[in-house]
């Protein structure tokens, strides 16, 4: 604190910025570091309204997996867990867990549990897990104020930090609880990009090996690494193609290249693809032709003589072409180099899924995005981007050509698959803040020009006074300070409706456990469904150790996290084959049901049902797919047979084989009893609003297990058979 | 039409070989170890086709620690020769630690990679 106070209208406060004596820069560094604080501060605690509402748990289907596995790390060690055989999962085959995830996840989490352990603080490591996914997310709005300083000024990184920290394109896959790969890959992908740009600006060799550092961490992360090798190539490809090459990105891409893909070889679930397969072939590629290319360069600065340096162009190039033509031809023809895979292949081709894998095309995350998605999860940053892209174009440099490359791939991808609006959200935010930033700064530099003495920043982050224009215009000042004032509080209720609609958002929609549902009561109380934890618990302590639980691939992997029980499939959808088994034993009569089900040992089978309390998610309403998949492998399930005029129904106009199929009876037994909505009949299915066609329902080779409080989840013991006379 | 050919590459040769003699000798040196490790990768990858590729890993791993310390050997080259204006302000320290340390990152992935 200062000696004695400058200035004699500050008498009131005992601490104020003049009586610190500071400079311009150290106020601007203060300014800085206070808002970073509180946006970090900010995107931790608004990524927490599940943690308030019910408790700390894990969310959704895929976390559960992410939990055990990270369970299993922390108690047995890395070398059980890389080496990990899974038996409790798709019995009879298990599965490979060692060399089939994606590790960084569960790692990084160990690694904040083992370090917390350290420091002598015993958390559990669900909470850790729990958390892991809102601490990222405030990482991530670090690399974003460092990544926006590189593309444009510190203005613009600060306003990208704040709008990254509560866009709802981010927050729908990183609230507290939802514990999944994008949780940490955004903030690998995010690190990723800003090291290789560093690389580029920089041309050194350290921030190279840095950025193949973060590629290891995104491989590690998640399978969406493709997008960044693939990206870089093609950024690559552009600098040469426009001219605008230099030695700087021949230093940065090689040693990221070769270093990257060395490290990223280490996943086991990766092995050799970064040499065998067709999705990462444009990075060997413009590998290679930067070979060429540059030495290409090098011998015609050599030579000094352009008719010789024509000639060697002539030769060099053909026989380059003629080369990699024919290994790549022979490569893909002889099948070594594999094609694009299918999840990839849909991305390029997106009527592809529909028609020939319908696994994938039956997940909701993989369906094409509306408009109405992209409103939801951007706000003001739809009409930010463009006017961000245009601050881009007018100051091209190598950063701002990189972004506007990531910002328009991105944002393709995110219009055919609504999963990846979450890719596209730090470019969206990035090119957007750019916008606000340039924009705001205009508008007070407009206001400061009549000033002689320069005014503290009146708006977030521009407080350098180099940006002020000493120029002083003429006396049609007051029209354009008060029009640059009005443009100024236009700016701030855009972004503060921005700020509301995001928190509103994230309240309202992406804050939902999944696990447990909410409705509101007759009198405006809060219900909660807490079945699916009843009925996983009622699993784990009533049932044998080594039962065999048959469900929906859907609910596999809670299943054998929280019930503690082998299942047949589970969400990793890795054999087709066995979740078609699965899919005719659950559409076909009970008979033929009862024998796939013995030939597979199964002991219980479990089914979702939200007819009583109008839960729309249920296996009815996925029925179709299950018919889909079913019939895709074994061509005796006809969906046609379940439908009639095409139309899908279960009440007395329903066809006779859906009326006496196994899903329908499992789903269906007892229900024509119950009266579910006062003034309706008996059997009244509230979720799909009719009375059910078939109401006196007899099982011969199963029995009720149990059915949980709200009949949300029906558990089933297949019966052993009858002795044989 | 072959002996103008001929006498084009003679031509070419001949003063790609005078322009070369120019340069220092600390790049030459270079230039010979990347050569080196062209060359060591090459007779990897024919012994490969005459024996198979089985233990694939050991291959990727052995070829490419030579085209990687060749790679990052050009790197250096492009960074301490005077001519380069845009790293006109690198220390010829700093560059050969940069490149020692992505060598010594390189050999230990390729000495974990080799099963």
């Amino acid at each position: 604190m200062a000696a004695k106070k400058a200035s004699p209208d500050l008498v009131n406060s005992s601490f104020s910025f003049k009586s610190l004596k500071l400079k311009t820069k150290q106020q601007e560094l203060l300014l800085r570091v206070s808002i970073l604080g509180l946006v970090y501060v900010l995107a931790f605690i608004a990524r927490l309204f599940s943690v308030l509402r019910y408790e700390s748990m894990i969310h959704e289907f895929d976390p559960y997996f992410n939990y055990r596995t990270t369970l299993f790390l922390t108690e047995k060690g890395f070398y059980e867990f890389w080496n990990w055989f899974d038996s409790e999962s798709w019995y009879p085959l298990g599965r490979i867990i060692g060399g089939t995830l994606y590790p960084g996840l569960m790692v990084t989490a160990a690694l904040i549990y083992w370090t917390l352990r350290f420091l002598r603080f015993f958390v559990h490591i669900r909470e850790v897990c729990v958390l892991t996914a809102p601490f990222f997310a405030s990482n991530t709005t670090l690399v974003a104020y460092f990544f926006g300083k590189e593309i444009w000024d510190t203005g613009a990184g600060l306003v990208a930090a704040a709008l990254i920290a509560i866009c709802p394109g981010y927050i729908s896959r990183s609230v507290a609880g939802s514990y999944d790969n994008e949780a940490v890959a955004i903030f690998a992908l995010l690190l990723t990009f800003y090291l290789f740009v560093k690389a580029v600006k920089t041309g050194s060799l350290s921030w190279a090996l840095g950025s193949a550092f973060g590629y290891f961490y995104m491989v590690s992360a998640w399978g969406g690494y493709v997008f960044i090798i693939n990206l870089v190539p093609l950024y690559v490809l552009v600098l040469l193609i426009t001219g605008r090459y230099s030695m700087r990105l021949y230093v940065a891409y090689n040693c990221m290249y070769i270093l990257g893909m060395l490290l990223a070889m280490q996943i086991r679930f990766v092995g050799f693809q970064h040499v065998q397969s067709g999705e990462h072939m444009a990075a060997m590629g413009v590998f290679l032709l930067m070979q060429v290319f540059y030495f290409l360069d090098w011998v015609k600065h050599q030579l000094n003589d352009t008719k010789l340096f024509q000639t060697f162009l002539r030769i060099t190039v053909t026989s380059a072409i003629l080369v990699g033509g024919i290994a790549l031809g022979v490569g893909t023809a002889s099948g070594y180099i594999s094609p694009w895979t299918g999840r990839f292949y849909s991305l390029l081709d997106p009527t592809y899924a529909k028609d020939h894998i319908p696994i994938i095309a039956s997940v909701s995350e993989h369906q094409p995005t509306a408009w109405s998605s992209f409103m939801f999860d951007y706000h003001i940053l739809l009409f930010l981007f463009p006017a961000g892209l245009y601050f881009c174009f007018k100051r091209l440099s190598d950063a701002t050509i990189f972004i506007v490359m990531y910002g328009l791939t991105s944002l393709y991808f995110a219009g055919v698959m609504v999963r990846l609006i979450l890719v596209a959200t730090p470019a969206v935010c990035l090119i957007s803040a750019i916008a606000v930033s340039a924009t705001v700064k205009n508008l007070t530099s407009l206001l400061r020009t009549k000033q002689k003495v320069p005014q503290t920043g009146s708006t977030k982050g521009v407080g350098s006074s180099k940006s002020s224009s000493k120029v002083t215009l003429d006396q049609s000042q007051p029209f354009h300070k008060n029009g640059a004032i009005a443009l100024l509080v236009g700016v701030f209720y855009l972004l503060s409706r921005y700020a509301i609609h995001c928190t509103w958002v994230t309240s309202e929609a992406y804050s939902s456990p999944s696990i447990v549902l909410a409705a509101r009561g007759a009198h405006g109380n809060r219900i909660i469904f807490d079945d699916y934890r009843e009925a996983y618990y009622w699993l784990r302590q009533n049932t044998p150790t080594d039962a065999k639980v048959m469900s929906w691939w859907d609910y596999g992997y809670q299943i054998t996290a929280m019930g503690n029980r082998t299942v047949i499939v589970d969400n990793n959808t890795w054999n087709n084959t066995h979740i078609a088994t699965v899919g005719r034993a659950m559409s076909s009569y009970e008979d033929e049901a009862y024998d796939i089900m013995r030939s597979l040992d199964v002991n219980y089978v479990l089914v979702v049902f939200g007819g009583v309390t109008g839960y729309s998610s249920d296996d009815i309403n996925k029925f179709l797919w299950m018919v889909r998949i079913g019939g895709g492998v074994y061509p005796v399930i006809k969906e046609p047979d379940y439908l009639v005029n095409g139309e899908f129904r279960v009440d007395k106009g329903a066809s006779p084989k859906m009326l006496n199929c196994l899903m329908y009876k499992l789903c269906y037994y007892r229900f024509g009893e119950l009266v579910t909505e006062y003034g309706k009949p008996t059997g009244y299915d509230r979720a799909r609003g009719v009375e059910i066609g078939n109401k006196d329902i007899k099982l011969e080779h199963l029995e009720e297990a149990y059915t949980t409080s709200n009949w949300i989840v029906r558990i089933y013991r297949v019966k052993p058979p009858t002795n044989r006379l | 039409m072959v002996k103008s050919t001929s006498k084009d590459a003679q031509d070419l040769f001949r003063s790609l070989h005078s322009a070369y003699s120019a340069t220092p000798t600390n790049l030459k040196i270079i230039d010979l170890y990347v050569v080196f490790s062209v060359f060591t990768a090459l007779i990897q990858v024919a012994y490969m086709a005459l024996v198979g590729s089985f233990p694939f890993n050991s291959f990727l791993s052995g070829v490419l620690s030579c085209i990687g310390t060749a790679v990052l050997a050009v790197c250096l080259r492009i960074q301490v020769n005077k001519e380069n204006k845009e790293f006109k302000d690198l220390a010829p320290e700093r560059a050969f630690a940069d490149f020692v340390l992505c060598n010594l990152v390189l050999h230990l992935v390729i000495i974990n990679f080799l099963g």
